[in-house]
């Protein structure tokens, strides 16, 4: 096994189906998202709560995703690393509904009306921008892919870091009103995630 | 329009309560509650009123100027509300208001620059009025819309009553202004809500006002008004975004000068004095080009006027509707 792939990630799991329990978690807000959309409870507006529920989640995956090398320099537990690439494609699920419920209900598949209505609103841009990020994560996170670009993998993963920045800028950015508590509490959680990689890199480098 | 199927679970008619029956015993018991209350707290106590107990208004004639489009369901209308005193989510005013809201007593304060003015009691204030339907479309800046058959008078019939004189130039509303009723009224520190000049206030140009479709609306599908809809009464300016409807007004006011409106001082560049529906003229941060009819997945292009222009283009003639947004 080349060196610059984790050392650590063939650690066996603690238990048995963990990664389908993974699994299944991150499908649930899928799941009942689209039960209470079929089944007519997500109130008046459900293309609203469609829109609202993907971006929120796919924001969400990212920053596990991001908290999953974090957790095991505090826990030491190497295994988890090995949930990190699933979870990160169930982010990249999240945003790529999220995108698609835009492009469909807003505006009807209209290229010219996505193209105005992202040069009109900073904000779609700025999430537009995170989802083209992530797309080259997805398509290289396979084992081949992993082996194929060697060294440049992990700088070209390194991506995720603007992602997720420009991800809570997007929420930050539609939020109306005082609904500020949402939007903050993830840029804090990134700012910590962020931050403990900063520290790291910073007295590794001493 | 949503068809019941009937379920094995179903009650039959012949097994339900009459409604009178169980009004009178919901009212007997909220009087002998309050009865009891009221020994202990000082007379004057006021009822909110719970959606269920909203009275019939009897057969309402109907309008040419409503709208044959497709009806927005009871639910739609009174789950989907922005009433920013309740609080700033869709629901928080259908959650709140029916438990705060009291419909009487409700009193209205006509002042300003007219010759009738004074306090009246809701109902007193209705005396003489004839409340008829309207069907209209309402078109949310936020880019969403419904159809709501509204109840009401014809706000220029009251206009009238009032008799104001040649300075009356504009009309100002209010909402009732009580932190009691109303929590976000008691907002404080940095939240949204705390920055809002309470109470919420609103204005039209006199001629605005003295338009047919301008209405004083206090009820819709044909029964008083829901609270979270601006119980007991409200205005319906269907030509302009729907912010401009204040809700629950307790006071109308004739005035010179063009009235300071809530939201035009929140934010003036993004919510103009006339605030009129125009599809060519974006709000700054989103398109007002299409919206989306609540119940319907897709969007449909916005009308200007909302699709009034017949009956209020030319109280704008010669007006450049971009600058005057």
């Amino acid at each position: 096994m080349p060196v610059w792939t984790f050392a650590k990630t063939s650690s066996p799991f603690p238990m048995k189906g963990l990664r389908v329990g993974v699994f299944a978690l991150c499908a649930l807000p899928a799941l009942l998202l689209s039960l209470g959309f079929f089944q007519g409870t997500l109130g008046a507006n459900p293309v609203e709560r469609l829109l609202n529920g993907t971006g929120a989640w796919g924001l969400r995956f990212l920053l596990v995703t991001l908290a999953v090398t974090p957790l095991r320099w505090a826990t030491g537990l190497a295994w988890v690393v090995r949930l990190r690439r699933q979870i990160g494609l169930w982010a990249f699920f999240y945003a790529t509904a999220h995108f698609s419920l835009f492009a469909v209900f807003e505006h009807g598949l209209s290229l010219t009306a996505i193209v105005s209505d992202i040069y009109q609103r900073p904000f779609i841009l700025v999430g537009a921008s995170a989802l083209l990020l992530l797309l080259p994560l997805a398509l290289t996170s396979t084992q081949g892919w992993i082996r194929r670009l060697g060294r440049n993998w992990k700088r070209l993963h390194w991506l995720i870091y603007p992602a997720a920045i420009l991800g809570v800028v997007h929420f930050f950015w539609l939020i109306k009103a005082d609904r500020w508590t949402e939007p903050l509490i993830y840029a804090a959680i990134l700012a910590v995630l962020l931050g403990w990689r900063a520290l790291r890199r910073g007295r590794a480098g001493r | 329009m949503l068809i019941k199927k009937r379920r094995q679970r179903d009650v039959l008619p012949s097994e339900i309560t009459p409604e009178s029956i169980y009004r009178d015993r919901r009212r007997f018991l909220r009087t002998s509650a309050l009865a009891a209350a009221g020994t202990l707290l000082a007379p004057g106590w006021s009822v909110a009123k719970p959606m269920e107990d909203l009275d019939a208004l009897g057969d309402l004639p109907s309008s040419p100027l409503s709208t044959g489009e497709e009806q927005n369901t009871l639910e739609q209308i009174t789950t989907y509300n922005n009433f920013f005193e309740f609080g700033t989510d869709k629901e928080d005013p259908m959650r709140l208001a029916p438990k705060r809201l009291a419909h009487r007593p409700w009193t209205l304060t006509v002042t300003g620059e007219a010759e009738n003015t004074g306090e009246f009691e809701f109902d007193d204030f209705m005396k003489g009025l004839t409340v008829e339907e309207r069907i209209y479309r309402l078109r949310c800046v936020e880019a969403w819309s419904m159809v709501i058959p509204w109840a009401g008078v014809p706000l220029a019939e009251v206009i009238r009553r009032a008799n104001p004189n040649s300075r009356a130039k504009y009309v100002k509303f209010y909402t009732k202004h009580d932190p009691e009723v109303f929590p976000a009224q008691r907002a404080r520190g940095m939240s949204f809500l705390a920055s809002i000049d309470w109470p919420y206030t609103e204005g039209l140009r006199i001629d605005e006002a003295m338009n047919p479709l301008t209405l004083l609306a206090t009820g819709l599908y044909g029964r008083e008004m829901p609270s979270q809809n601006g119980a007991p009464i409200r205005l319906v300016v269907p030509w302009k975004y729907g912010f401009k409807s204040i809700k629950s007004v307790v006071q109308i006011h004739f005035q010179e000068t063009e009235p300071e409106c809530t939201w035009n001082q929140l934010a003036p560049s993004e919510y103009g004095f006339y605030a009129n529906v125009n599809p060519d003229v974006d709000h700054p941060r989103w398109s007002q080009a299409r919206e989306r009819r609540i119940g319907e997945l897709f969007k449909q292009d916005t009308l200007m006027f909302n699709g009034y222009g017949e009956e209020v283009a030319d109280l704008y003639a010669g007006m450049d509707l971009r600058k005057n947004f």
